[in-house]
C-alpha cells in the first residue's frame, strides 16, 4: 500500500515509530496532488513551499524531543470557507477572489496546535450553496470514482481530495448536508457534529444557525481523531457550547451494546434509488448480525425539511452576505455612477447565479407582509422537526438511512434544475434543522462502481456514541479500504 | 414660556446615548472618542467574513443600570435581532439591535414644569450597536467619501419616550433630567457635541375643533391631529426646543392649507437647519421602512435573573429625584434650591451636603454653594472637584460669619481672600479685624448717636422716604469701620426710630 493510501492513524503510528517523517509524508501528498489534480481538481490553492515549511518545522520539533500534537505531520486539506491567516480565502466566489484574512478560523488554530500540515484550500460551491460543487466560481471538481460525475457538495473539494488520496484528512462545513452528501458520493467518512460542538469563528457564514464544521476521512477512527482536535468551546463563538470533549479516538472502538436503531419510514420513500436502498438494507443486516434491535420510527415533519431549510437558510444568508458590497473589502465593480449603482454592480458581478437566487429568496421571506407566513412559520416547523427527533431518540440510540437518495450524478445533469438539486439533500437537511449530530460512512457501491453512504444520526452531543456505532459496522466491512484508481 | 397657541403640541423623543464602556458592544476595540480614523477597529467591528460577535457583559450591565434608574420593567428573557439596511457606515449592512423583545419596557422620568412636576413615560429602552461615520467631500466637487469605523460597534442605548411632552420647554426639561440621571449613575457622559447623546423628536399638534377651520376630527378622536413628523439632526437642547416650536407652527400653517390629518398621509422625516432656524421635510415614508428584522443567530439570548438585577441595583447611587426630595424634606430647602444644587451633578450636591453638615445651616450652605461657589466654577470653567476650598473650609467660614455677625459684603471679601491665598477664614477675619463682636447695647448706643446727629434724615424717614434710612445706617457703619452687622443695625434703627 502506498503511503498516500494510508489513514491518518496509520501515518501517525509510522511517524511515532520513526519509519517516516513529516517532510516525507507531505512530499508524498504533494506528489499525489501534482499527479492527480489535473483530473480531480479538488484544490483551489496549494502552497507547496508553505506546506513543506510546516512539515520540516514539525520534524525539527521531533528532533528536539518536543512533545508532538495528535496530528503531527498529517496533511489536512481545508475547505476554502475557512479563514486562513495570510492566505487567500475565496469561499468559492469571485467576490472574495483576492481576500486575505488577517486571522485564522478557530479550527485552523486547533489544527496548527495539533501539529497538522495545512496542505491546501479546497474547491466548493460558492458560499457553500450547492450540492455538486458546480457552483464554484473557479473550477469543477470531479468525483474520483468517475471523473464525469460530481463529487457532491458543497464541500466537494474536501471530499474529493480525501477520496483521491491527495490528503488523508480534510475539513468541510455542513449547512444542509454539505459534508455528509459529498462523503457519501465519494465513498469516505464525513461528519456533521452537533450545532455548537465546533466553534464557527472564522467559518464564512452561509446560514449561521445551521452551519457546522466537520471532518472528512477514510475511516471512522480518523474521523474521531480529527473531531477530537477541532471540537470544544471557543469564547469567540457565543453559540459554541461549554462542554468537555470526550476522547473520541480512544472510545471509538468500543461497540454500543445493546443498540437500538430507528428506521424512519420517511427516509425510504419513492425518490430513493433502488441500488442505494439495497446497500443500506445490507448494512442493516450487518447491524442485526451484531445484535442490534431495529425499530421503525416516524419523523412525520421531515417531509417539510427541504422547504423549511430553503426559508431559514436563505433568510440568514440574505443578511450574512449583505456585507459583500464592494465598500470595505472584496470585489468592487470597476465602473459605477452612484453608491446604489456601486452596490448593485459589485454584487451583480461578484456573485454567481445560485447565490443571487438564494439572496433573493431569503430577502423575500423576511420582507414585511411575508415574514409571518414564511420565516416565522418555518421556525415553528423547525421546532416540530426537532421534536420528531426527540421522540425518536427517546426510544432509539441512533437513526439510520441513506445519506443521499442517489449516487453521484453527472456533471451538468442538475445544473439547470435547482429544485432537483435541492432534493439531493432531502435526507441530510433535517439533521441541521434539529441541530443534532450526523455521519455518513461508506456502505457499498452501485453496479457502476459508484460509492453509497449510510447516514447515522444521533442526539445532541452524542458524537461519541455515533462514532462507536459507525465503527461497529466499519469493523465488519471493507468499503472504507477501497481507493479509486486514478 | 412660549406664546399661547391655538393648538397643543405632542412630542415624543427618541434618545440615543453611548454607554461609558471601555470596549465596544461585540468586540474588544476601544470606544475612546477622537482616535485617528479606523484605528479602533478589528475584524469583528469592520464585519469581515467569518467573524462573530460576543456580547460585552459590562455594556449589558450599564444598560440594566440605566433601565433600573428609569424605573423600567426588566425582561427576564431578551434577545438580539438584526436590522438589515445598506449603508457604507454599517460594515455588515445590518445592525445588531433589539426588536420585539427589548431588555426593558415602560418606566419614565419626572420633570419640573411651571405647573408642577410631570411624569414622562417611556415606551422602551433597548441596546444596540452604533454605526461608523462617513466623511463626505465638502468641496462640492463630488470627491470620494471616506468611512471611519471607530464608532462602529459602540454600545448605544435607545430610549424611546411616550408622546407625553406638550411644549418645547418640557422636551428640554426631559432631556436635561435624562442627561443628569445618566451622568449621575455613570452610564453615559451624554456629550451632544461628541455625539454621545443624540435626539430625534417626533412632533405633531392637536387642534381643538373650534380652531380647525371646519375640519372635523377623524372618528374616535376628540381633536384634529396633524401627521407626525420626525425631526433629525438636532445638535443641542436649544436646537430641540427651537425645532419643535418651529415645526409645530409649520404644521399648524400647513394644516390651514391642506387640512390633512394624521392617518391621511404617512409619517415624514425632517431635518433641522440650525442656521436658518427651519425644519425641512425630507421625505414621507410611504410605508414603514422594511428592515427585515429577524433574530440574530450568532448571539445567544440573555436571561436576567433577580440576583443579577439586585446586584446591579445595589450599585445605583441615590438618584437625582430622590435627592431633591430629601433636600426639601430633610434639610428644609425650597424646591428651587434643591433643583439647582442637584442639577449641578453628584459631586456638587455631595459638596453642598458636606458644607451643610459642617456648618449646621443647610439654607446658608445652599446660598453659598448655589451663588458664590457656582459663580467661581462658571468663571474659572472648572468642576467642583477642582474647586480649591474644601467643604470644611467653607463650612467654617459660614460658622464664623454667624458668630461674628459679619455682613454679606465683608463675608464675600473673606471668601475671595480664602480662594486667593488658601488661608483659613479664621486667619483672614482676624487680619481684617472682623472678629470684633458688638453687643446689642453697644450698637444701640451708636444708633441713638446716629439719630441724634442726623435730624434731617430722621425727618425724611418719618415722612416716608425710606431711602434716608441708608444715611442713618451708613453713619453707624462708618463709626464701626464697616464691621457692624448691617441687618442688626437696621433692626435696632427701626426700634429706636419708633421711639422718636
Amino acid at each position: 500500500m502506498e503511503l498516500i493510501e494510508k489513514t491518518a492513524a496509520e501515518l501517525r503510528s509510522l511517524m511515532l515509530q520513526g519509519e517516516v517523517n513529516a517532510v516525507q509524508i507531505t512530499e508524498a501528498y504533494l506528489q499525489a496532488i501534482r499527479a492527480r489534480e489535473p483530473k480531480v481538481q479538488a484544490f483551489l490553492h496549494v502552497d507547496e513551499s508553505d506546506a513543506m515549511a510546516q512539515a520540516s518545522a514539525i520534524d525539527q520539533k521531533r528532533k528536539h524531543g518536543w512533545q508532538l500534537g495528535p496530528l503531527a505531520g498529517i496533511p489536512v486539506a481545508i475547505k476554502d470557507v475557512l479563514c486562513t491567516k495570510g492566505q487567500v480565502t475565496t469561499c468559492g466566489s469571485k467576490m472574495l477572489q483576492n481576500f486575505i484574512p488577517p486571522y485564522d478560523a478557530h479550527v485552523i488554530t486547533r489544527l496548527r496546535e495539533a501539529d497538522a500540515v495545512l496542505i491546501g484550500k479546497t474547491n466548493m460551491d460558492e458560499f457553500a450553496m450547492g450540492s455538486s460543487t458546480e457552483n464554484s466560481a473557479f473550477k469543477t471538481t470531479r468525483n474520483p470514482w468517475d471523473l464525469e460525475r460530481i463529487p457532491g457538495g458543497s464541500s466537494g473539494g474536501s471530499a474529493a481530495a480525501v477520496a483521491a488520496c491527495e490528503a488523508p484528512l480534510s475539513l468541510g462545513s455542513d449547512t444542509g448536508g454539505s459534508i455528509r452528501q459529498p462523503a457519501s458520493l465519494c465513498g469516505i467518512v464525513g461528519m456533521k457534529p452537533t450545532y455548537g460542538r465546533v466553534s464557527r469563528f472564522g467559518l464564512i457564514a452561509f446560514a449561521s444557525s445551521l452551519d457546522q464544521i466537520g471532518p472528512f476521512s477514510h475511516d471512522v477512527t480518523d474521523c474521531a481523531l480529527l473531531l477530537e482536535v477541532i471540537a470544544g468551546h471557543d469564547r469567540r463563538d457565543s453559540t459554541s457550547v461549554y462542554r468537555p470533549v470526550p476522547p473520541y479516538s480512544k472510545t471509538v472502538h468500543t461497540p454500543v451494546k445493546p443498540l437500538t436503531i430507528g428506521l424512519p419510514r420517511e427516509f425510504f420513500d419513492e425518490g430513493l434509488d433502488p441500488e442505494v436502498n439495497a446497500c443500506v438494507q445490507e448494512a442493516l443486516k450487518v447491524y442485526r448480525s451484531l445484535g442490534a434491535t431495529i425499530k421503525d420510527v416516524s419523523l412525520p415533519y421531515s417531509r417539510y425539511a427541504v422547504p423549511v431549510y430553503y426559508i431559514v437558510a436563505t433568510a440568514e444568508a440574505s443578511s450574512n452576505l449583505a456585507r459583500y458590497d464592494g465598500v470595505h473589502y472584496g470585489f468592487r465593480a470597476p465602473d459605477f455612477d452612484s453608491m446604489i449603482h456601486m452596490y448593485s454592480r459589485s454584487r451583480g458581478l461578484g456573485f454567481g447565479k445560485e447565490v443571487k437566487r438564494r439572496i433573493m429568496l431569503g430577502t423575500y421571506a423576511l420582507s414585511s407582509g411575508y415574514y409571518d407566513a414564511y420565516y416565522l412559520k418555518a421556525l415553528k416547523v423547525r421546532r416540530l422537526i426537532k421534536e420528531d427527533f426527540d421522540r425518536a431518540f427517546a426510544e432509539c440510540d441512533v437513526v439510520m438511512g441513506p445519506t443521499s437518495p442517489t449516487p453521484a450524478f453527472r456533471i451538468g445533469e442538475k445544473a439547470e434544475n435547482p429544485l432537483a438539486m435541492y432534493l439531493s439533500d432531502i435526507y441530510t437537511i433535517s439533521c441541521n434543522l434539529a441541530g443534532i449530530a450526523g455521519i455518513s460512512i461508506p456502505c457499498g457501491f452501485t453496479k457502476a462502481g459508484l460509492p453509497v453512504g449510510l447516514q447515522i444520526l444521533a442526539g445532541p452531543f452524542e458524537e461519541e456514541k455515533l462514532l462507536r456505532v459507525a465503527r461497529m459496522y466499519e469493523a465488519q466491512t471493507d468499503w472504507h479500504l477501497r481507493r479509486p484508481r486514478l | 414660556m412660549s406664546r399661547p397657541t391655538p393648538y397643543t403640541i405632542v412630542i415624543g423623543l427618541e434618545v440615543h446615548v453611548q454607554l461609558l464602556t471601555r470596549t465596544k458592544l461585540f468586540c474588544g476595540c476601544s470606544t475612546q472618542f477622537g482616535l485617528p480614523p479606523n484605528s479602533a477597529t478589528c475584524p469583528v467591528c469592520i464585519g469581515m467574513p467569518g467573524v462573530l460577535p460576543v456580547m460585552n457583559q459590562a455594556a449589558f450591565e450599564l444598560a440594566l443600570k440605566a433601565a433600573l434608574a428609569l424605573q423600567c420593567n426588566i425582561a427576564s428573557f431578551t434577545k438580539w435581532d438584526r436590522k438589515n439596511y445598506y449603508y457604507p457606515d454599517l460594515p455588515k449592512n445590518y445592525q445588531i439591535s433589539q426588536y420585539d423583545l427589548p431588555f426593558s419596557t415602560g418606566g419614565g422620568l419626572e420633570i419640573t414644569t411651571p405647573h408642577g412636576p410631570k411624569w414622562i413615560g417611556l415606551i422602551r429602552v433597548h441596546l444596540e450597536e452604533d454605526a461608523g461615520k462617513l466623511l463626505h467631500d465638502e468641496t462640492g466637487r463630488g470627491g470620494d467619501s471616506l468611512v471611519d469605523l471607530n464608532r462602529a460597534g459602540t454600545p448605544l442605548l435607545e430610549i424611546v419616550s411616550k408622546p407625553d411632552m406638550n411644549s418645547p420647554e418640557e422636551a428640554k426639561a426631559y432631556l436635561e433630567e435624562l442627561r443628569l440621571l445618566l451622568r449621575e449613575i455613570g452610564v453615559s457622559d451624554c456629550e451632544m457635541q461628541e455625539g454621545s447623546l443624540r435626539v430625534d423628536a417626533n412632533v405633531n399638534i392637536r387642534i381643538p375643533p373650534e380652531h380647525a377651520g371646519g375640519r372635523k376630527p377623524l372618528p374616535g378622536r376628540q381633536h384634529v391631529a396633524t401627521p407626525i413628523v420626525e425631526i433629525k439632526n438636532l445638535n443641542s437642547f436649544r436646537a430641540v426646543e427651537r425645532a419643535i416650536a418651529y415645526e409645530a407652527q409649520r404644521q399648524f400653517e400647513e394644516f390651514q392649507e391642506t387640512g390633512k390629518q394624521m392617518g391621511e398621509v404617512s409619517k415624514a422625516t425632517a431635518g433641522w437647519d440650525d442656521v436658518q432656524g427651519v425644519t425641512i421635510v425630507q421625505r414621507r415614508k410611504e410605508e414603514a421602512s422594511d428592515y427585515r428584522y429577524f433574530p440574530e443567530p450568532d448571539l445567544v439570548p440573555v436571561e436576567v435573573d433577580q440576583p443579577w438585577l439586585d446586584r446591579i441595583r445595589a450599585t445605583l447611587p441615590e438618584l437625582p429625584a430622590a435627592r431633591r426630595k430629601r433636600f426639601e424634606s430633610q434639610l428644609g430647602l425650597s424646591a428651587y434650591d434643591a433643583r439647582v444644587l442637584v442639577g449641578q451633578g453628584l459631586a456638587f450636591a455631595d459638596y453642598f451636603e458636606a458644607v451643610a453638615r459642617g456648618c449646621g445651616d443647610a439654607k446658608a450652605a445652599s446660598n453659598w454653594c448655589s451663588n458664590q461657589v457656582l459663580a467661581v466654577l462658571n468663571e474659572r470653567k472648572i468642576t467642583i472637584r477642582e474647586f480649591p476650598l474644601s467643604p470644611e473650609a467653607l463650612a467654617d467660614l459660614i460658622v464664623r460669619i454667624r458668630k461674628h455677625n459679619i455682613n454679606a459684603q465683608r463675608a464675600r471679601e473673606v471668601f475671595g481672600i480664602m480662594l486667593q491665598t488658601g488661608d483659613t477664614a479664621d486667619a483672614i477675619i482676624k487680619r481684617l479685624g472682623l472678629d470684633v463682636s458688638f453687643d446689642t447695647e453697644q450698637l444701640r448706643e451708636l444708633v441713638r448717636k446716629s439719630i441724634a446727629s442726623n435730624a434731617k434724615a430722621v425727618a425724611d424717614v418719618k415722612a416716608g422716604k425710606q431711602k434716608a434710612m441708608d444715611a442713618l445706617v451708613g453713619f453707624v457703619m462708618r463709626e464701626t469701620k464697616g464691621k457692624a452687622p448691617t441687618d442688626e443695625v437696621r433692626r435696632l434703627m427701626d426700634e429706636e426710630l419708633a421711639k422718636v
